[in-house]
């Protein structure tokens, strides 16, 4: 009946906005809904991982090593810790390996570091191919996440090679490496999504991040052990940076691949908390980036 | 009731038959750009910077530039629009905001599907190779791998950029801004678009290539689609379009046959 009423209105199709309805025109540039969203994300499935790939060839087109960088780099950064605080230093802090242990942090810390400030120019950094071509935004945060992922891979096998050489045993819990790696992975997507968003509306972040990301370092116990944190903080200090995301999955990976290793708290409670990042994370950053979907590329 | 609905369908049947089914309707479209930090000298520097933020003041006046002023036309299906005008008359804010990456200060824009917008300033991938580019673009504009695959070899063809060489395996930055431009209209032109938006990109081939891309549009108009193409070329407008809208200062000053048009604004142009 109320269709009926709609159609037979005798005014129908005079103003532009009821021609436009009728002929099934859509005001330009609106933002689908969450749910249609997440679908054509996912048609364009294609694209992020061919824009992945793309980006990872272009990165290392101009060296002559090309993408033997991928484990030059990890390797390259292991030597230098090792030469700092293995050779130099002599620190070990407590930890019957200390070379594996710091690789670790470091590693998995750079994963999302390096998400963290590609994200940021995810959007800012594409506008030629954002007012090109109509995509969903998220492609392009999402195939940064995945630019780094790869890295990440090349970086495991290194890590690998190197907790063997420490004298790490190679057991079965190795396998929880997996879990671990998509947990965090998932976190990185969401906050490369939310980063876009941030990035894309204030420029001065790209200067402020790198400060930022040097805190949180110093806040995940990569240079040090994560024991320091309960000796010289005070005890509310230290209960909150066990919740620290990075450290979680940081102490994750450790206590995957080490036989003897100290952790911040049971293991089972940093299970949990992965996955609650996760969840929390990669949900929230992409409400919070589809939310600003009509935005991008404007001004 | 049954009676009552078969008479509304029937006069939607006489309306949509008598007239042409529209593509694009610009309603009373007010475009407004808000440009930070532009104004007063001395704003900019670090010290004022700091002083912003210590005495918690705004950031310096916006300048507001009120580019487009009330514009409304309605665009049909297979249909070519030459857009017109001087420089800063508001043409390519417009195509921007059909094109959905422009929000509309006041009025409203109504689409079919989404417009494409194919302007000279769409940079693709620097540093990679052609080839990978029009895989990378088909694959953006929501083409299949399959698809993709397919339509490669054509696309580099129909830019004509392996004329000398084969230049679609070599990174972008090595083309002139002539091939890019070639290969970007390329890219673009290879889906079938509802409505496509040419901004200028046709000016920076050479003769044989504007040739070609000129029969590219009118294909896309025989296959129902609507085409907007801006242009200071008045030639290319006279070859391609038969409608024409003249913006001058953000406001249509003529909107009819191309032939009518461009006589008025080439008079108007040489005064």
């Amino acid at each position: 009946m109320a269709e009926t009423a709609v159609t037979a209105e005798p005014d129908a199709g005079t103003t532009p906005a009821a021609i436009a309805a009728r002929h099934g025109l859509t005001v330009a540039g609106a933002r689908p809904g969450l749910g249609a969203y997440a679908r054509q994300l996912w048609a364009y499935r294609h694209f992020i991982s061919a824009y992945a790939n793309a980006r990872v060839i272009a990165q290392f087109s101009t060296a002559k090593l090309g993408r033997i960088w991928q484990v030059l780099t990890p390797i390259t950064n292991a030597l230098v810790y090792y030469l700092i605080f293995g050779i130099i230093l002599k620190a070990d802090g407590g930890e019957p390996n200390f070379i594996g242990y710091l690789c670790a942090g470091v590693f998995i810390f750079t994963f999302t570091s390096s998400v963290v400030t590609a994200g940021i120019q995810a959007i800012s950094g594409n506008l030629g191919i954002i007012r090109a071509l109509h995509f969903p935004r998220a492609s392009l945060p999402l195939a940064l996440a995945m630019v780094q992922f790869q890295h990440l891979v090349a970086s495991m096998l290194v890590l690998a090679g190197i907790m063997l050489v420490t004298g790490e045993p190679l057991t079965f819990e190795w396998l929880l490496v997996l879990p671990a790696l998509l947990l965090q992975s998932v976190f990185n997507a969401g906050l490369a999504l939310a980063m876009a968003r941030l990035g894309a509306k204030l420029t001065d972040l790209r200067q402020v991040m790198p400060f930022i990301l040097r805190t949180w370092m110093y806040a995940s116990a990569v240079l040090y052990p994560v024991t320091l944190f309960k000796d010289h903080l005070p005890p509310w200090a230290a209960d909150l940076l066990e919740l620290n995301p990075l450290l979680v999955y940081i102490e994750l990976m450790r206590h995957a691949m080490m036989s003897e290793v100290s952790l911040s708290s049971p293991i089972g409670q940093i299970w949990a908390l992965a996955a609650g990042w996760a969840l929390l994370v990669g949900a929230g950053g992409f409400i919070y980036f589809w939310r600003g979907e009509q935005e991008y590329g404007r001004g | 009731m049954a009676e009552q609905t078969a008479a509304a369908a029937a006069t939607a049947a006489t309306t949509a038959t008598g007239e042409r089914i529209p593509t694009v309707i610009v309603d009373d479209v007010h475009i407004v750009y808000r440009v930070h930090g532009a104004g007063t000298p001395g704003t900019g520097t670090p010290v004022a910077g700091l002083r912003r933020l210590l005495t918690g003041k705004r950031a310096p006046q916006v300048t507001e530039v009120h580019a487009v002023k009330g514009v409304s036309f309605t665009a049909y299906r297979g249909e070519a629009i030459g857009l017109i005008g001087s420089n800063g008359s508001g043409k390519s804010t417009i195509l921007r905001a059909v094109a959905g990456l422009l929000p509309v200060e006041r009025g409203a824009i109504f689409t079919q599907g989404q417009p494409s917008l194919l302007g000279v300033n769409a940079a693709l991938q620097n540093d990679l190779s052609g080839e990978r580019n029009v895989a990378l673009g088909c694959l953006a504009m929501g083409m299949s791998p399959e698809e993709v695959r397919k339509r490669t070899p054509e696309i580099v063809q129909f830019s004509g950029i392996n004329d000398r060489g084969n230049f679609s395996a070599l990174p972008m930055r090595t083309y002139s801004s002539g091939m890019s431009a070639r290969l970007r209209f390329s890219i673009a032109a290879a889906k079938k678009h509802d409505v496509l938006l040419i901004d200028e990109a046709l000016a920076t081939g050479d003769a044989r290539f504007r040739r070609r891309s000129e029969g590219r549009v009118r294909e896309l108009r025989a296959e129902a689609g609507t085409v907007f193409l801006v242009s200071h070329a008045i030639g290319t407008i006279k070859t391609t379009c038969e409608r024409t809208i003249w913006l001058e200062s953000g406001v249509i000053r003529a909107d009819g046959p191309t032939a009518e048009v461009c006589r008025e604004y080439e008079a108007y142009m040489n005064k």
